[in-house]
Parts: structure tokens; sequence; C-alpha cells
């Protein structure tokens, strides 16, 4: 089991969507990073990311991996937000049938999954329809 | 820099190895490419393995496998590039004994994968993603690919009969290969009424967990001459990186890193796409076939379903692709792989690829691939 520091310190990204944009080209990174990888900079400064935007690809995962067992089917997408950073992530509360590439949907705050026993509970954004 | 060649070639059946561990799978591997080449001696050994540590709780392979395979004390190194460790090992050792550091080196590749369960497998396969933003949300390597067919098709007008189509042609080659896991035929019809892994990829789609070695080795060319056997030139190593989550990336269906990587073995060897014979590409998934014979150009962008469906590609084909089976029917020990499609090359070259050779051919090329696209080598061979 990890140690929870690995959980810990990417709760500004998890929680509250911070990433990093680049002073000098404006290239959005998501994780936050130290090098610009367009421009080689290395001066950012902290944004929110835009908490819409539209689905790019979807698939439903049905063979899961182990901490997810309890959730298959689930869909996962990579989403498009609406500041042209691309995200993966589950797409919850919507009928499989119901997803679409370029489907609107916004972002929630949900619990992931959850180690067993006294693990730890793990929290992040997950995307819902708009 | 010297001219390298393949002096010899060792892979075993690959499969489900129960009864082998892995130093065991390695070595019978390496043994046939020592034989083949007839040397007794190298001066170095290379070896490409993914994740001995999460696969069989074993790190520090180079050494146990220099070891194993008689020829402590030479140097031996391990490198890793997710699924193209195998085209890294040879990447590695062409740059050895092209620089003239060394003379004869064995490039090897090992996976043992049925140490384990499929949970803990498909975890090891997963840590070639991007751990916090990809796996963490849950999403898997045939997840990974799904994501890519459903833009592909989306985009482009693939059909889902197209991707089957590409399974359908490398067990028909795989058939020809007894060394193949699956050495079976499979119909679309069978492809398509398989169980669903994720949407729209079905099982038939994927390639299988194995336990397989193999490993060739190299000399300089000059060494090659006094062999009785055709020489088999490396004659170009591209290598390019690219974001490791699909995310990251402008378009999702297009594979940067191999279009990069071939850019530049191309140019390397003055080759064009259509000079090319026969090609064994990192077919994982049955939509990575097509998404990388647009990236290396031997279709347009997009067309990639199209040739399959016109049989460009078979055995028969004009540019026949994975006459091995592929990563599909041959089987996927994830190390060994990129390694193994160098040896259906040079086979393929030399003429000793029996039921299913490609007549007349001299010019053969391989390409093998990390995760989703984060890493690709490509080399080009060529018989002289």
């Amino acid at each position: 089991m990890p140690t929870p520091s690995r959980y810990w310190r990417e709760i500004p990204q998890r929680y509250r969507l911070e990433a990093a944009k680049c002073k000098n080209c404006g290239f959005i990174a998501f994780p936050p990073r130290l090098v610009c990888p367009r421009c080689q900079s290395r001066a950012f400064e902290t944004i929110t990311l835009a908490d819409a935007g539209k689905i790019v690809t979807y698939t439903i995962i049905r063979v899961p991996p182990h901490p997810f067992s309890d959730q298959a089917p689930y869909a996962v997408g990579i989403v498009e937000l609406d500041d042209g950073v691309r995200l993966t992530g589950q797409v919850v509360d919507c009928a499989f049938e119901d997803l679409k590439i370029g489907r609107r949907v916004k972002i929630e705050f949900r619990k992931v999954y959850q180690e067993g026993e006294a693990g730890v509970i793990y929290y992040g954004y997950k995307f819902v329809p708009e | 820099m010297r001219e390298v060649a393949v002096i010899g070639v060792g892979m075993n059946k690959w499969g489900e190895h129960w009864e082998k561990s892995l130093r065991h799978v390695f070595t019978e591997a390496a043994i046939l490419a020592l034989d083949d080449a007839g040397v007794e001696k190298i001066d170095s050994m290379i070896v490409g393995c993914m994740s001995s540590g999460l696969f069989v709780g074993q790190e520090h392979i180079s050494s146990l496998l220099a070891d194993y395979i008689g020829q402590v004390p030479v140097p031996a190194a391990r490198v890793e590039s997710a699924c193209a460790s195998g085209g890294l090992a040879l990447r590695m050792g062409w740059i050895e004994v092209a620089s003239g550091l060394s003379d004869v080196v064995l490039v090897g590749g090992v996976e043992k994968m049925t140490d384990v369960n499929g949970n803990e497998a498909t975890y090891a396969l997963g840590t070639a993603a991007d751990q916090e933003y990809e796996c963490y949300h849950g999403i898997t390597f045939p997840g990974l690919y799904a994501l890519m067919a459903r833009a592909h098709m989306d985009k482009y007008g693939t059909t889902r009969e197209q991707l089957a189509m590409v399974a359908v042609k490398n067990h028909a080659n795989g058939s020809l290969n007894p060394l193949a896991q699956y050495p079976f035929k499979v119909s679309v019809e069978a492809v398509l009424s398989s169980v669903m892994v994720a949407d729209p990829l079905r099982i038939l789609d994927c390639s299988p967990i194995t336990d397989g070695g193999a490993a060739l080795i190299l000399a300089p060319v000059e060494l090659a001459k006094k062999l009785k056997k055709p020489i088999v030139r490396v004659t170009a190593s591209g290598m390019a990186t690219d974001t490791i989550a699909l995310s990251s990336r402008r378009e999702i269906t297009w594979i940067e890193s191999t279009h990069q990587a071939a850019k530049r073995a191309y140019a390397m060897a003055g080759k064009k796409p259509e000079d090319i014979h026969v090609v064994e590409v990192h077919d994982c998934f049955t939509i990575a076939e097509i998404c990388v014979m647009e990236a290396l150009g031997l279709v347009e962008k997009g067309k990639g379903g199209k040739a399959v469906e016109d049989g460009l590609t078979s055995l028969q084909g004009k540019i026949p692709i994975n006459t091995s089976g592929g990563l599909k029917a041959k089987g996927h020990p994830v190390g060994a792989t990129g390694v193994a499609q160098a040896i259906e090359i040079v086979k393929q070259l030399r003429e000793e690829a029996g039921p299913r050779q490609v007549k007349g051919a001299r010019v053969g090329m391989t390409q093998n691939m990390g995760g989703s696209g984060g890493s690709s080598i490509v080399h080009i061979f060529e018989r002289s």
C-alpha cells in the first residue's frame, strides 16, 4: 500500500484543478510542470482549469484494474475542457447509450476508489452530463 | 560508425510456461541465438525487460541472466521502455557495435508474465501509462487503445469489421508460425462475438499475456562476412518519445512517436516507405496496427482500416505486415516483443520463413512501441 504522501501531494490538482500556465507562451500544464513542453520557459502562474467541456472520445471498461473491481462496467473518457486542456476521467450519471463524442459534460468532485480496511479513500474529478 | 549485422537469432515457443522461470525462458532463447551464430563468447549483453520487478519480484536481471547464460563477467545492462524494451535493447546493442566499443553483442528480451494473476498483470502493464492522471481514474491498456479506436472510427469512418480483419490476418499468419502462442485462425464473426473488454475492443482485438524470450547476436559486418550465412545488416535505428498520457496529445488517433522514429530511420537507411518489402509492427491491439501503418507512411492518414480490408497488408499483399502473427497471435511477452520482431525480419530476409515467406524480401522494417505511443523504435534491415 503506498504511503498517504503520494495521494496528499496531488490534492491541489484532484480537488481544486490547479494547473500551471506558462507566462511566456500561455501553454497550460496539468498537472503543473517545471519546464514548458512547448517553449521551454520555466516561468508559470497557477490557474484553475475550466470546469466544463466536451467528450473527445470514450470507452466502457468491462475488465477493470483491481481497485475498480466493484465499479465495472464504467465509462472513461478524454474530455477537452473549455480552456483547451484535455483530461482523462470517468463519465458518470450518464447511461452508456447516451455517451457521445462531442457531448457537453461538467466536472464534479467525487469519490474515485478506496483501499480496503483502514486504507485511504481517494477523491478526485469525474465528468457528468451538463 | 561501423556497419552492423545480425549473425544469429533465437526464439523458443511462446505461451503460458508454468514450468519455466524467467531465467529459464531467457536462457533457452539465448542458447538458440548463440548456436545459430556459432559463437561461444560474447563481449557484452543488453536485455530488454519491462517489469521483472512487478511480474516476478526480481530486479538486477542483467547480471542474473549473464550468469545463467554462462557469460559472466561480461558487461550486461537491462533497458526499459515499457513494451518497446526489446526494440530499445536492439538499438542499444546496435549503438555498442556500431561505435566500435564491442564486437559481439547479445541482444535479448524477456518477460515472464504468468507468475502473477490477471489483476496483477493488468496493474504491471498499466504502469506504462500515467499512474497519477490516467490509471488513477480506472483506465486500462485495452481502455486506452479503445479510446483511440473510438476516435479513429468517428474521424475516418474506420469500421468495427476492419479492426477485426487485423486480428484475422495476424492469426492467419500466426497459424503458419509454430512458435506462436496461438497458431490458429480466427474469423471476423469470432472476433465480433468475443467478449467485450473495453468498448469497442473485444478480447480477440487484444494481444495476450505471454511468457517468452528472444535473443539475437550482433556483430560488425566484417565479422559476419566470415560466417557462411546470408548477411542481414541493421541499416537504421530510429527512436522517438512522446507524452505517455494519451490525453496530452493533440491527436488521439495519430502516433507521432512512431512517425518521428520512422522519419529518422528512413533518412538513415536512405529508404522510403515503398522500398520496404516486409514489416513487423506493434499490434498490441487491432487499432494499434491501423494507427501504426499510417504513422509509418505505409498508407495515407485515416486509410489504415481500408488498406487492411483491401488485403494490402496480408501475406500475399503489396506490403505484408506481421507475417509472424504479430503480437496478436505470436504472443506479447512485453520485453521480448521488439527482439522477436527483428528475428522475424531476419528470417524473412534469409528466406528461412517457411510457409509464411515473403518472396524476394530484401528490405524489412520493425516498429516497436511503448505504452499508448509514449515511445517508438523503428529499425530497418537489409540483406546484402
